[in-house]
């Protein structure tokens, strides 16, 4: 992966480089870079560490170093058999939120960018006003009119009062509908209404092809929004059994003011939902740049 | 859908006409579904805020049990939500966070976005992943992290700097503040600067050969040519930030446990939630809510003025 960005990203334009002068500042450059890169990685090295100890090598031992005992394993199995295995419950359901809500969304968001974007129909600016508005309202502040709304229909605290808005993105919207803009041509319809394709099978066949780029793009926003998301589930949600992994360590966490030994579990907790998203963000992290940028800040 | 068939119904063959009604009606069908949910997690409760926030609901008996009654109330609610000193304390504490670690944030995004662009810049995938990493960690998962590197007794930076000499405290009223600040430029962060780099690297190749004729180098390139040049994804991550800054909640509620000064209406939108949650009334939660709302909206757009004129 490295390689690769090296070459695409270094000297724009192919400028030429001054030998010592270039030297100099490659190390300056670098220097500055690895400073920075050492306060984000700080939390998440710390977590590491803490997640190898015991509660009173917690306390007693360096934090930036290993204490006495390995106890990460220990730990580990503590998180998972806790209360008959309460943890991988959360982190199933967050993967259920952000899995499903993603891919719907995503799918709605497409639909409705193309169709804005490839017909001319009336009301269509009204319509794209309005869910550009909606880019701009805080999502907090419709969670709690929400959550009074689905108290009136029943849903609130079940898996639909956290998946329904979740299958809603505007942004999303607004990305296909620019990137449908630019690289769906008209006559790329034309010729495929010519072959007699209904307008829906040419949206699922020729349009979602198109789209691909931005859509990948739309699905990770989605996808690390719901799983990042913690208002909305801790005002919908009553039952421990329906949380997300965020709103299920933060209940660890408040805890541990009486009960020391939810420091293991929050921090061996931590560590265990960290790691599948830091993975998947560096494997993932070449789909973030086309698509979703280019066409948003135009 | 009836204006357009009429409109081709009389020279068109019967083919054509059923190809013209397709072309009215797939649109709709297209945006259905997101319509569908858009009406049902926006435009509904964004209705039902507004008319609860005009709501007043007496409730007779002492429990309520002789009925409740609904009534027009003006703008009652929005009296006692801006008569609350905590509110507004609450928004003010917001435009000053907002003021310096929006500031903040861009400044870093945009510098490291520079730097990683540079033809300087060592294993810049690398770096560029490091930097964005802390994105995909909930806010609430990166304060718990942060929040164990603030608490004396735990945290390894507090003793370092007991050993040279120096007192640290992170929750204390003076600091908590910047404590927070700095938890969501370390999540925020990178993520602003992978839509810097993005815009970055659309800047035509050309323009850069021409600066390197002319004999520029990085710093005045950065200064003349790129700088003016990602211009709109500033802005854009600006809007952006100041509406995440008014809505912040994860971060100092989660804290709030660990640091006395963070009471439960130290941000807007902790204050909105107590006033639901704790003290049940749902109709000044609503004004809250609304007010929120436009604040961001008149700041999101203050900042678009502003920064359209200067253009």
């Amino acid at each position: 992966m490295s390689a690769a960005t090296v070459t695409d990203s270094a000297a724009p334009g192919g400028r030429t480089r001054r030998p010592g002068q270039s030297a100099a500042r490659t190390i300056l450059v670098t220097a500055i870079l690895l400073l920075v890169a050492l306060y984000f990685l700080v939390p998440v090295y710390w977590v590491v560490v803490a997640a190898t100890k015991t509660t009173e090598d917690l306390f007693a031992t360096n934090g930036f170093w290993f204490g006495q005992t390995f106890a990460l394993f220990a730990n580990v199995r503590e998180v998972v058999a806790y209360d008959g295995g309460i943890f991988l419950r959360w982190f199933a359901n967050s993967v259920l939120y952000s899995g499903v809500g993603a891919l719907l969304a995503t799918y709605f968001a497409a639909a409705g960018g193309y169709a804005l974007s490839r017909y001319q129909f009336r009301g269509r600016n009204i319509v794209f006003g309005t869910i550009l508005g909606g880019v701009l309202v805080p999502g907090t502040a419709t969670a709690l009119p929400m959550f009074l709304l689905f108290s009136e229909l029943g849903l609130a605290n079940t898996y639909w009062s956290v998946l329904i808005p979740s299958v809603v993105s505007p942004f999303g919207l607004f990305l296909c509908r620019i990137y449908a803009d630019a690289s769906v041509s008209p006559s790329l319809l034309e010729a495929a209404r010519l072959d007699g394709a209904s307008e829906l099978r040419i949206f699922h066949t020729v349009g979602l092809r198109i789209l691909t780029p931005a859509l990948v793009t739309v699905f990770l926003f989605q996808l690390v929004g719901i799983w990042n998301n913690y208002f909305l589930p801790l005002v919908m949600l009553a039952d421990q059994d329906l949380y997300p992994i965020t709103l299920g360590l933060n209940n660890w966490r408040s805890q541990t003011d009486r009960l020391p030994e939810f420091y293991e579990l929050t921090t061996g907790g931590v560590l265990l939902s960290v790691i599948p998203l830091a993975i998947a963000m560096i494997v993932l992290q070449r789909f973030w740049r086309g698509g979703l940028t280019e066409g948003a800040v135009k | 859908m009836s204006a357009t068939e009429q409109s081709s119904a009389p020279a068109a063959t019967s083919g054509r006409r059923r190809r013209s009604s397709q072309l009215t009606a797939a649109p709709w069908l297209l945006l259905a579904p997101f319509l569908l949910f858009f009406v049902l997690t926006f435009v509904l409760p964004i209705l039902v805020a507004v008319g609860q926030s005009f709501t007043r609901v007496t409730r007779s008996g002492v429990f309520g049990e002789q009925g409740v009654t609904s009534e027009f109330a003006w703008f009652a609610n929005y009296a006692q939500a801006l008569e609350n000193g905590n509110f507004i304390d609450s928004i003010f504490r917001m435009l000053l966070f907002g003021v310096v670690q929006v500031t903040v944030m861009i400044a870093l995004s945009t510098v490291l976005a520079l730097l990683l662009e540079s033809a300087s810049a060592r294993w810049p995938g690398f770096f560029r992943a490091v930097y964005f990493l802390p994105y995909g960690i909930p806010g609430v998962i990166a304060t718990i992290l942060w929040s164990f590197l603030y608490v004396p007794g735990l945290s390894p930076v507090i003793d370092a700097a007991e050993v040279v000499g120096i007192e640290l405290d992170f929750l204390g009223a003076g600091t908590v503040l910047w404590s927070i600040a700095n938890i969501v430029t370390w999540t925020y962060a990178g993520y602003n600067m992978m839509i810097i780099v993005a815009q970055l690297k659309a800047i035509p190749t050309e323009v850069y050969e021409a600066a390197e004729v002319d004999g520029a180098g990085p710093l005045r390139v950065a200064a003349s040519i790129q700088l003016p040049l990602i211009r709109p994804a500033l802005v854009l991550t600006t809007v952006f930030s100041i509406i995440g800054t008014l809505q912040l909640f994860a971060e100092p509620q989660v804290l709030s446990t660990v640091a006395p000064d963070v009471d439960s209406e130290y941000t807007p939108n902790l204050s909105a939630y107590t006033t639901a949650f704790a003290y049940n009334d749902y109709n000044v939660a609503a004004a809250q809510a609304v007010l929120i709302a436009l604040v961001a909206f008149a700041l999101s757009f203050l900042f678009l003025r502003l920064t359209n004129r200067r253009s």
